[in-house]
């Protein structure tokens, strides 16, 4: 009990202390938060990214065979589709068609696609919300496309996706199977890859295998890889995140080393006071260790909840221009609201640990003077 | 009883300017009075308070409080020692500049963990025995001298101590208030304490108050007792 | 006083994470669509950066794409130092 009351004392010096020198500790926490709010913005983004991706793409094909010519994607000829389907632990394959279309005018690129569950009219396409804001079609609206065989055809806007679809269909364009072949010049019979299901999900490393050795220029691609592939995303190795890290983790570390070499003349008379009416150096130490942990985790509530609402309530507006970078076409996610524990613990540690480990050092020099000298000042 | 028994104190040893503050000192404080350590600047009474008052240990020899050895002790116990049986009285004041009055009264407590009620009443008492209760909540930037003694020697009853330690406690003050400082060191005598100052202003050491004085010299004791 | 601000902050994050936690159930209306739509497509990857192409499927672009993108063969920045390349499996089937 005796040592809960003393810890408050020690907390209440230690709040007057930090505030009879506002502006440096003001300025501090000041640093201190912006670097949290960094920090955790982009554990709040890429962790809800991460998340989504993981939830959601469970359900992506099992197998995925693409076929390659000199290291390049070709066409799936009709063969190689019947083929596949005959092996045994083969459930159900189909055939993709989907590609590129890079509109000049704007500078977009759209992923066209035909799709067997939506049946598309003739020269009517249905689109994603992102092609919509960037060409501003609305439904029953007309758009040009250029032909692989040099026409021109006009598709009309039959649906506008959800806005929530963003994330995964912000560039589509559904069009039918003739208006694609018309579209890209592909022939009947051939397409961009196949999708398989398997009957035992135990065995699509075995299934995969036996398409490789029946057709070895294919390349079969797994649910698994996919998976594993956003689980990727956003790595601390990319070259862009390094060095968000490598500067903040810089300026957190020049920060707290000019905190910890430099006591001022004041708090270094205050400490001699306490030593000399009786405190142990392992009081004072604990004086400042609260000093140190009231700046830190005042910088870590408020930067993370600041994080928090940037990220998930403001749309993450600080870093657009960042993620935009060449596209012109943007997605605008929805992001679920992601906090990650692990993640938040290692944030805490990270910052208030150092740092008040580095108010620490300065003080420990001078928290084991002999009071005596304090006599003498 | 304070005991000092052959002690010695060396600063700065083994450097170039080693400096001998005190040689071979034997001195015996009688309790329950006000002894009065006199003489000029250098003489080595400033280091002789610093070393009963367990604020540094001697390069050699030994002290007792009590009784009780101290200079063997580790810091821990010491800073013990000097906050339970000690109450100090610095030369400059030494208070924490931007708090107000009673803060700086409590702080000497603060390590014991008790309830604040209780602690806060015990200061605020002591500052109404000084006079000082309409100013405990100023910050002591605003004080008068004559206050800001009155309020270093309110810190320095906090913990009810035994003994009070002043180092030139009238160095900042007139002869009237000087006079008034003595007059609080007789009733604190008289409330059964030790009260050991060093000074080497004349109105201290000639004050009624005083019971001892002790004359240091080139970190040595002189036999004669008088005051200059 | 100052306890008192930093518990009701404490609290505050503590009640931003509940509503994460529960917001990110598999059960969420938005999830749920999401899911419906990738089978739906049988979509492969994220729409994340459609400014290449391999950043726009990661999963499905093959090998040298990525070099293919831009006359001076210039990265993408940033999504290109963002989003790496497909994540290979053991079988060693390319």
């Amino acid at each position: 009990m005796a040592w809960i009351e003393k810890q408050r004392y020690l907390l209440d010096l230690a709040l007057s202390s930090l505030l009879r020198r506002r502006g440096k500790n003001l300025a501090l926490v000041l640093v201190f938060t912006t670097i949290v709010f960094v920090l955790a913005s982009i554990f709040f983004f890429t962790g809800s990214i991460k998340r989504e991706a993981s939830l959601v793409l469970k359900g992506s094909p099992e197998v995925v065979v693409q076929k390659l010519v000199a290291g390049r994607h070709d066409l799936v000829p009709e063969s190689y589709l019947t083929r596949i389907s005959g092996l045994p632990g083969v459930k159900n394959a189909r055939g993709r068609l989907w590609g590129y279309y890079f509109e000049p005018t704007v500078g977009a690129n759209l992923t066209v696609m035909v799709s067997d569950a939506d049946v598309v009219r003739q020269e009517t396409m249905v689109i994603g919300k992102g092609v919509a804001r960037t060409f501003q079609l609305q439904k029953g609206q007309v758009m040009r496309f250029q032909c692989a065989d040099g026409t021109e055809r006009d598709f009309r806007v039959a649906e506008v996706l959800s806005p929530e679809s963003e994330l995964l269909a912000s560039d589509l364009v559904l069009v039918s199977t003739q208006d694609f072949q018309r579209l890209f010049g592909v022939k009947k019979g051939f397409y961009t890859d196949l999708v398989l299901e398997v009957r035992n999900s135990k065995e699509t490393a075995t299934v995969a295998e036996k398409i490789k050795r029946l057709l070895p220029d294919t390349r079969p691609i797994l649910r698994s890889e996919i998976l594993r592939t956003y689980e990727a995303i956003f790595d601390w190795r990319g070259g862009l995140l390094l060095f968000t890290l490598g500067g903040a983790a810089l300026a957190f570390i020049i920060f707290a080393w000019d905190k910890a070499t430099s006591l001022s003349f004041e708090e270094r008379r205050e400490i001699g006071i306490l030593k000399a009416v009786g405190w142990e150096t392992s009081e004072v130490i604990a004086l400042k260790t609260w000093e140190g942990i009231v700046v830190s985790l005042t910088s870590f509530l408020i930067g993370t909840i600041a994080a928090y609402v940037h990220v998930f309530v403001a749309s993450y507006v600080l870093f657009e221009p960042v993620l935009k970078g060449w596209s012109v076409l943007y997605p605008q996610f929805h992001l679920i609201p992601f906090v990650g524990p692990y993640e938040l613990v290692a944030l805490l540690f990270l910052t208030v640990v150092p740092y008040t480990a580095a108010t620490i050092v300065p003080c420990w020099r001078a928290a084991i003077i002999d009071p005596d000298e304090v006599m003498r000042l | 009883m304070i005991v000092l028994k052959h002690v010695t104190k060396t600063f700065n040893q083994g450097n170039s300017n080693e400096f001998t503050a005190l040689k071979d000192l034997n001195v015996i404080l009688a309790p329950n009075k006000v002894t009065v350590l006199t003489g000029p600047s250098g003489s080595g009474k400033t280091t002789a308070l610093s070393i009963i008052g367990a604020m540094t240990k001697p390069t050699s020899g030994r002290v007792e409080i009590f009784g009780r050895e101290i200079t063997s002790l580790p810091e821990r116990f010491l800073a013990q020692v000097r906050r339970t049986q000690f109450g100090f009285i610095f030369q400059h004041f030494n208070l924490i500049k931007g708090i107000t009055a009673l803060e700086n009264v409590m702080i000497p407590a603060y390590p014991n963990g008790e309830p604040l009620g209780s602690l806060r009443e015990r200061a605020l008492s002591l500052l109404e025995l000084f006079d000082l209760l309409p100013k405990a909540g100023s910050k002591i930037d605003w004080l008068s001298g004559g206050e800001v003694q009155r309020v270093t020697i309110a810190r320095a009853l906090i913990n009810n101590p035994k003994i009070i330690i002043a180092d030139e406690p009238t160095a900042h003050l007139d002869s009237k208030l000087s006079r008034e400082f003595m007059d609080i060191m007789a009733k604190l005598k008289s409330e059964g304490r030790t009260i050991i100052i060093a000074s080497h202003d004349p109105a201290v050491c000639e004050s009624e108050a005083v019971d001892e004085a002790i004359r240091f010299r080139d970190g040595q004791i002189l036999p004669s007792h008088a005051c200059v | 006083m100052f306890l008192r601000c930093l518990a009701v902050a404490a609290a505050l994050l503590f009640l931003l994470s509940l509503h994460a936690w529960f917001t990110a159930s598999e059960s969420s209306p938005v999830i749920k669509e999401w899911q419906a739509m990738v089978q739906r497509y049988d979509l492969a990857d994220l729409c994340l950066f459609t400014d290449a192409l391999y950043t726009r499927n990661p999963v499905l672009t093959d090998l040298t794409t990525a070099f293919q993108d831009h006359p001076a063969a210039l990265e993408h920045f940033p999504s290109g130092t963002l989003v790496a390349p497909r994540q290979r499996g053991s079988h060693g089937l390319d």
